[in-house]
């Protein structure tokens, strides 16, 4: 009870206190296409730096296709187009010189089901910052493998099999596993697609503990389709709703007396 | 407001508001006839009042157990969660209300043996007219959803302080004049007392109407115009 009480609290004062980070995120007029079809529309955001944004809304409403503007994932799909400006750390991601590869092992990225590649769990982890080049020795990749195991808190389950096969851990850990994968690399910003809706109710607990840990040194986006999980890990929630950005606020007050009353619908049920 | 997607959802919230207009109900019932029993000094009524309290408490056990099955099974947002807050908070205050209106009633029985003038009681008369007035109001405001009126309310207990602290100063003069009206006057003083804390009930009720309509509390300080805590008995 006491956690909780204080993990209330110490999501208060986070909320109380965002308005002073800078945004980490800034996008602005930001619109989709899908061949004929608009996906997106205008949408302007700022996430503040270290803190957790859910980006909430039924299916079809532009959430996933917005988180992955924020890594030009969508450049990888022929047919979209994207407009509008977002800029990380006040660099526009979208200019013609920006290097992409770059770009994603700055902003990782954590799917919905867990991928760990057909390789061990060290070879997981290691692949981001040895085709980055982030390291230049074997001692110094163990230490970044280690920590980012660390950090994804999957360490103490799997070292003493580092070099068994990722594959074969459970759901959760594999999921922690790409968590400690998309770390490695160093990024500031941690885009995760419904990370939790393959895993059973334990496994989402060690994640959802995992994200308000993380919140301290990086800026998380995730999208989800559970109420209470944006209502448990986040301090500013999006709602997404046909392809526009309905309303965005500070959790405790999209929950409690959300302002539109679409978003006030979806929430509480009522339609979505 | 659109309805909810799943259906038996808000059958549950649409019963739980029942449930507490049923609550009301009886509340202005009992607080009528003690009213009445007090005039009339008629003890079967204040048993009756006695009696029916009953119904009161077990309303409010189930309306508190209900919410915390909505809570536990619904994971409830935004309005739906304002409601269910606000109406375990309503149940509870009702619940006073009714043990109040009960006091009363037990009061009646206690001086029922007690010959006493007409007028000694038409200030608890009035102030009985005015907390009818005000749980009236408050429990229409709640179920129409109307702040407006719920402020009204709450605007308004400044008249049952007003007519209390009267009632408090008339009640004192009777005593003074004759030491034998101290037994009738001191309860008839614990009467007026109830009918106060009664109408600062409702003014609860008001701004828990105000929280479920508008999503925030009323900060502004209370109307209060009690201020027989201050009184002294002073001889002239």
């Amino acid at each position: 009870m006491d956690h909780r009480i204080e993990e209330a609290t110490s999501a208060l004062l986070a909320g109380a206190v965002l308005h002073n980070h800078p945004p980490k995120v800034q996008a602005r007029r930001v619109s989709v296409h899908y061949g004929g079809k608009q996906a997106l529309f205008d949408v302007d955001l700022d996430v503040p730096q270290n803190s957790v944004m859910s980006l909430i809304g039924p299916s079809g409403c532009g959430k996933s296709t917005f988180l992955r503007c924020i890594n030009r994932m969508n450049d990888v799909i022929p047919v979209a187009k994207v407009s509008g400006d977002i800029h990380v750390d006040g660099q526009n991601i979208y200019d013609t010189d920006l290097d992409v590869v770059e770009l994603r092992a700055r902003v990782g990225m954590v799917f919905q089901k867990p991928n760990p590649f057909p390789k061990s769990i060290y070879e997981n982890v290691a692949y981001g910052p040895r085709i980055h080049g982030i390291t230049s020795s074997k001692s110094e990749l163990d230490g970044i493998v280690e920590t980012s195991l660390q950090k994804a808190g999957l360490f103490g389950e799997v070292k003493d099999r580092l070099h068994d096969t990722g594959t074969g851990l459970s759901g959760g850990q594999q999921q922690r596993l790409c968590i400690a994968r998309a770390i490695a690399t160093r990024p500031d910003v941690i885009l995760m697609d419904e990370p939790c809706s393959a895993l059973d109710p334990i496994a989402t607990a060690r994640v959802e503990e995992l994200i308000d840990e993380l919140r301290e040194n990086y800026t998380i986006m995730i999208v989800t389709h559970s109420m209470q999980q944006a209502a448990r890990v986040s301090q500013r929630t999006a709602f997404f709703h046909l392809g526009y950005l309905v309303e965005e606020g500070e959790t405790n007050k999209i929950f409690t007396n959300p302002t539109d009353q679409r978003t006030q619908d979806y929430i509480t049920g009522r339609f979505g | 407001m659109n309805d909810h997607t799943v259906r038996s959802y808000a059958e549950e919230l649409a019963a739980l508001d029942r449930k507490l207009a049923q609550m009301g109900g009886i509340c202005e019932d009992l607080l009528a006839w003690s009213s009445d029993a007090l005039e009339r000094r008629d003890p079967a009524l204040a048993g009756k009042v006695i009696d029916r309290d009953k119904a009161v408490d077990q309303l409010q056990n189930e309306i508190e157990e209900q919410a915390i099955q909505i809570i536990a099974r619904r994971q409830p947002m935004a309005n739906d969660l304002r409601q269910i807050m606000a109406v375990t908070r309503i149940a509870s205050d009702l619940e006073r209300i009714g043990d109040l209106a009960k006091n009363i009633s037990k009061r009646v029985l206690a001086i029922a043996g007690e010959t006493y003038p007409r007028p000694l009681i038409s200030g608890l008369q009035r102030m009985v007219e005015l907390a009818l007035a005000q749980l009236k109001d408050v429990l229409d405001a709640y179920s129409e959803r109307n702040a407006e009126l719920a402020l009204k309310v709450w605007h308004q207990d400044e008249q049952i302080d007003a007519t209390y602290n009267s009632v408090f100063r008339e009640l004192l003069t009777y005593m003074m004049e004759d030491p034998r009206n101290i037994g009738l006057c001191t309860h008839l003083l614990f009467g007026a007392k109830n009918l106060e804390r009664i109408g600062d009930h409702a003014t609860n009720i008001a701004e828990t109407v105000h929280f479920v309509v508008c999503g925030e509390t009323l900060t502004d300080d209370r109307p209060k115009s009690d201020t027989t805590s201050s009184m002294l008995l002073v001889q002239k």
